[in-house]
């Protein structure tokens, strides 16, 4: 045997393993991802929504502290955490409230609010929503960090599964043309080819898509990273300050952000003592304007008890690695032509797992196995598989 | 058949299609409107080429 054909059965059998071991996650992952490119689409369908007040053109936001007394008079007892705008209603906003401030924001409830009128709109319930289900499966299977993680190594997995297929292509592609799928063939025969010319066509979406997701699953620890890290830092002077037992005007905040950041626009505010601040600021995130720039944010940390601001910084390498490999991994940033885009290329993928395995059984069965089919190319032509 | 192809052969339209797809992915991110286009068509592209050769060979 050749030194070539050696290294190629050892790239078959990485294929084989690393496949076998993640499809069933990754046909998880495609299946409950294809409804959620289209979340806002079908929660809009399902959900009927209090619309906000219409509001001509240049109508000034009404003022947050108004605002958000409103939201706490409807939440008795809670606190705030966050306060966010909507990124695709610019009518609304929506405040995150906990029982205490260091309780777990996922079970925080959401007020939306009117942006304009500063009047309360609804609190919908989204955790039985069907979407909601499809993002807990999607994300960490209701197992929290540990699943996050898991599937985050089935991503990876999934990762070397694709490059150990491009190197596998070539054997099976030594006597055939770019596209050739042999239709007069027995199914087998048929199978291999939609496995080989749909997984070659993917081969970058399907990477790219794989990746981002694996690094998307890291976003608690990067949080984490950047608390511990930069937020540390910018806010080391007030590490053993007292808590400030009343805050300064919430509206005053974001105007001092606003202006300390000229040209991004808020997209959400910390409150003092959450995940994303220190206990004496309001941390406000600001983001640009082209479909980039508004993935990555810009921290303004304004000090809670003067009003005044403290520092902003670009966020770290290792959080806008995170924010932009976001879009890429939801479809979200082209419009609806390219969710339906980004639906096609998951079913295909779909194809190819369905595909991949069925491959896997019929070989064991007839005895013929990726590596030796590869070290013999011409097995594919094996009268124990075609007719 | 064919007589056996070299990897040159066998990688070129892959390479391509890798190429301009990654050209789609990067684009919707950098621009709206006509950059949100080029994603549509150089994503579409592998749907496309998939459908294409299995129709095209497809038994009656």
């Amino acid at each position: 045997m050749t030194a070539t054909t050696k290294s190629l059965r050892r790239w078959g059998a990485v294929h084989k393993w690393t496949s076998l071991i993640c499809t069933l996650f990754m046909l998880l992952l495609c299946i409950t991802g294809l409804p959620l490119i289209f979340h806002d689409e079908i929660d809009d369908l399902l959900h009927s929504q209090v619309k906000p007040a219409e509001a001509p053109a240049g109508t000034p936001p009404a003022n947050l502290d108004h605002l958000l007394a409103n939201a706490l008079a409807r939440a008795p007892g809670r606190v705030p955490h966050f306060l966010i705008w909507d990124r695709d209603e610019p009518g609304a906003v929506w405040v995150s409230v906990g029982p205490t401030i260091d309780a777990d924001p996922t079970n925080n409830l959401l007020v939306r609010m009117d942006t304009h009128t500063g009047a309360y709109l609804d609190s919908p319930d989204v955790t039985g929503r069907f979407t909601y289900i499809m993002l807990k499966l999607h994300t960490d299977m209701f197992a929290g960090l540990p699943g996050k993680l898991f599937l985050g190594l089935m991503g990876i997995l999934f990762c070397v599964a694709i490059i150990s297929g491009i190197v596998v292509y070539a054997p099976s592609m030594r006597k055939l043309r770019f596209g050739a799928y042999r239709a007069q063939r027995r199914r087998v025969v048929r199978w291999l080819d939609v496995h080989n010319l749909a997984g070659i066509l993917l081969v970058a979406w399907t990477l790219v898509v794989g990746f981002t997701g694996v690094i998307n699953t890291w976003a608690d620890l990067v949080l984490k990273m950047w608390q511990f890290g930069q937020l540390a830092e910018m806010t080391a002077q007030y590490k053993d300050r007292p808590v400030p037992t009343k805050l300064t005007s919430l509206n005053g905040a974001v105007e001092v952000a606003r202006h300390a950041v000229p040209g991004m626009t808020p997209s959400f505010v910390a409150f003092p003592g959450t995940l994303f601040s220190s206990k004496s600021h309001y941390a406000v995130f600001l983001h640009g304007d082209t479909p980039l720039t508004s993935r990555l944010l810009k921290p303004a940390l304004i000090d809670a008890e003067t009003g005044t601001l403290t520092d902003s910084r670009d966020m770290p390498w290792y959080v806008s690695t995170l924010y932009v490999s976001q879009p890429l991994h939801f479809g979200d940033y082209g419009g609806m032509p390219l969710k339906i885009v980004w639906a096609l290329l998951d079913i295909l993928t779909i194809f190819i797992l369905v595909t991949g395995v069925y491959l896997w059984m019929r070989r064991r069965k007839a005895g013929v196995s990726v590596e030796r089919a590869i070290a013999n190319a011409a097995s594919i032509d094996n009268p124990a598989l075609t007719s | 058949m064919v007589a056996h192809r070299s990897l040159t052969q066998i990688f070129a339209v892959p390479l391509v299609i890798a190429i301009v797809s990654t050209v789609g992915l990067i684009s919707a991110l950098v621009g709206d409107g006509w950059w949100d286009a080029v994603s549509w068509v150089a994503l579409g592209l592998p749907v496309l080429l998939y459908l294409l050769f299995i129709w095209r060979r497809r038994p009656n």
